[in-house]
């Protein structure tokens, strides 16, 4: 692969819309997961994170899709996912990354939970429109 | 060349020989340069003196080879590189008969040799690297022993620099270790640890939590007085995590807690 | 998809044994059923064996957590025995504690802790 992450061909796109789905992201980024050489811890974080934005995705954002697809830099292998929904959006980022914080049902460990189980964390929203979280996690 | 192939092979061959003093047998010598050789006349007849050009991979992927085996036998880059620049050694003679065009055609290949000695410097390096990191990976798996220090108890004795790396391959093994052995206790001895960044602290203390997750309790013995003003001064929470004095105070605590291991005196946390 | 995890009686206590990646229904139907047993059977104890669970994220946590407050308030103690060392570490990461949940590392020092607390009566810990 000559141009890591741009590539369209190894991205894989999955529903978000209902809890079932939730357990099928999960287990399509382990399958990844494994594919990247990411060690059992690792496998293990990457997992929990993606279970945990596409419960957001879910609940927060009224569902959307997670696409995902194995990403390559310096040699390194690792995983990329984005998680986008059209819903709300958040009003204020610095306050939903705040551990505790939750404007739904969950315990607020989702967004800032997720971003420490993961080595690269990005996150767009704009209110009224949607909500895009993009990770990354690298083979050590 | 082509015409006295084996005279030059032969002396060649003689000039590395010499240099490897018998750490190569000969026999190994005369096949490797024969068929180095060989590949060399392959390429010059088949077009250029270009060491990068496609013509010359056979040439290349055999000086790989060659070069990564001296490197795995421990000889020095120059023992490894000689092997090429001997050739142009041994084309000299051959100028004191030659023509004007003879010499063009010596300093053209001596480019070449250059070119190719130096692309075995390259492979050498490439091989050491490996071999060195291959090293310390293995050093790091050496230097953290979980061991069993009596039933249900088992021991982290840390001596050394911990760096965060380490310190998370110590904290996966020691998780492991208590699954594998069943053991409720497990004692983190770093008596022999001079110093302790936030970080390292911080994986220490994951690693005590993550155990108290499991149902496992660590204790942290042998804090020397330099890491604990270190900890109180990075404003490290180490809670109410068990510390000890020395590894046996910790093997006392230990043992006065887990109803098993003394027949049954004391009882559980 | 969702369904309902079968509940083990042993003794006096519950056992439930996570196999699957579940789903959130299922997990939820659990905290209902377990609640239920605890009552029916009078049980002490409940033990939810997680050993071949992959991963526990925070919905799973606080559902551990919260079956823990309803056993208690049953007058049961729970335990979660055999969490997988990746497990364990990614939920620090998380920052997640599993407040008022014990764990063992395995079945058996599970149903030593449920032991010991019937023996030593219900004032103990």
């Amino acid at each position: 692969m000559t141009s890591p992450g741009l590539d369209p061909e190894g991205t894989r796109i999955q529903l978000i819309a209902t809890s079932d789905d939730v357990v099928r992201a999960r287990q399509l980024v382990r399958t990844l997961a494994v594919g990247c050489g990411l060690s059992l811890v690792d496998q293990t974080k990457l997992v929990t994170a993606a279970s945990e934005l596409a419960r957001n995705t879910l609940s927060y954002g009224g569902g959307g899709t997670m696409s995902a697809l194995p990403v390559e830099r310096n040699g390194r292998r690792g995983v990329r996912l984005s998680f986008t929904d059209e819903g709300p959006g958040i009003p204020d980022i610095d306050l939903a990354l705040r551990d505790g914080w939750s404007s739904g049902s969950g315990m607020g460990l989702g967004l800032s939970g997720a971003r420490r189980l993961v080595d690269e964390f990005e996150l767009r929203t704009v209110v009224d429109e949607g909500t895009t979280v993009t990770v990354v996690k690298w083979s050590r | 060349m082509t015409s006295r192939r084996e005279e030059l092979a032969q002396g060649w061959i003689e000039v590395v020989s010499s240099t490897l003093a018998r750490r190569v047998s000969r026999t190994e010598l005369d096949q490797e340069l024969h068929e180095l050789y060989g590949a060399i006349l392959e390429a010059l007849r088949r077009g250029g003196v270009d060491a990068a050009g496609e013509h010359y991979a056979e040439v290349r992927a055999l000086l790989n080879e060659i070069s990564r085996n001296r490197a795995r036998q421990g000889f020095s880059p120059a023992e490894t590189a000689i092997g090429v620049f001997a050739l142009k050694r041994g084309l000299e003679p051959l100028l004191d008969e030659g023509s004007a065009e003879d010499v063009a055609a010596y300093l053209a290949l001596a480019r070449l040799t250059d070119d190719l000695g130096m692309f075995t410097v390259d492979a050498y390096a490439a091989t050491r690297e490996q071999i060195i990191s291959a090293q310390a990976e293995e050093l790091l798996e050496l230097s953290t022993p979980v061991v069993k220090l009596w039933d249900g108890i088992i021991g982290v004795p840390l001596v050394g620099t911990l760096d965060s790396a380490r310190t998370q391959v110590v904290m996966e093994k020691l998780l492991q270790a208590l699954v594998d052995t069943g053991s409720a206790h497990a004692i983190i001895d770093i008596t022999g640890v001079p110093a302790v960044d936030t970080e390292v602290a911080q994986h220490l203390l994951k690693t005590v939590v993550a155990a108290r997750l499991m149902g496992a309790e660590c204790i942290v013995s042998g804090i020397r007085p330099q890491i604990a003003q270190t900890i109180v001064a990075l404003g490290i929470e180490f809670g109410d995590i068990v510390t000890k004095a020395t590894l046996a105070d910790a093997l006392r605590h230990a043992l006065r807690r887990s109803p098993g291991a003394l027949g049954g005196a004391g009882s559980a946390a | 998809m969702s369904e309902r995890l079968p509940i083990l009686r042993i003794g006096g206590n519950l056992l439930v044994s996570i196999q699957a990646d579940l789903d959130d229904q299922t997990v939820m139907n659990l905290q209902e059923d377990l609640a239920e047993h605890v009552v029916r059977h009078g049980a002490r104890g409940v033990i939810i064996d997680i050993t071949a669970a992959e991963i526990v994220d925070s919905f799973v946590g606080r559902m551990l957590s919260t079956i823990a407050s309803i056993s208690r308030l049953l007058d049961a103690e729970t335990v979660v025995v055999g969490m997988r060392p990746a497990v364990a570490i990614t939920l620090v990461e998380l920052g997640l504690s599993l407040g008022g949940v014990r764990t063992a590392l395995n079945l058996e020092q599970g149903l030593a802790i449920l032991a010991e607390r019937s023996s030593a009566g219900p004032a103990a810990r």
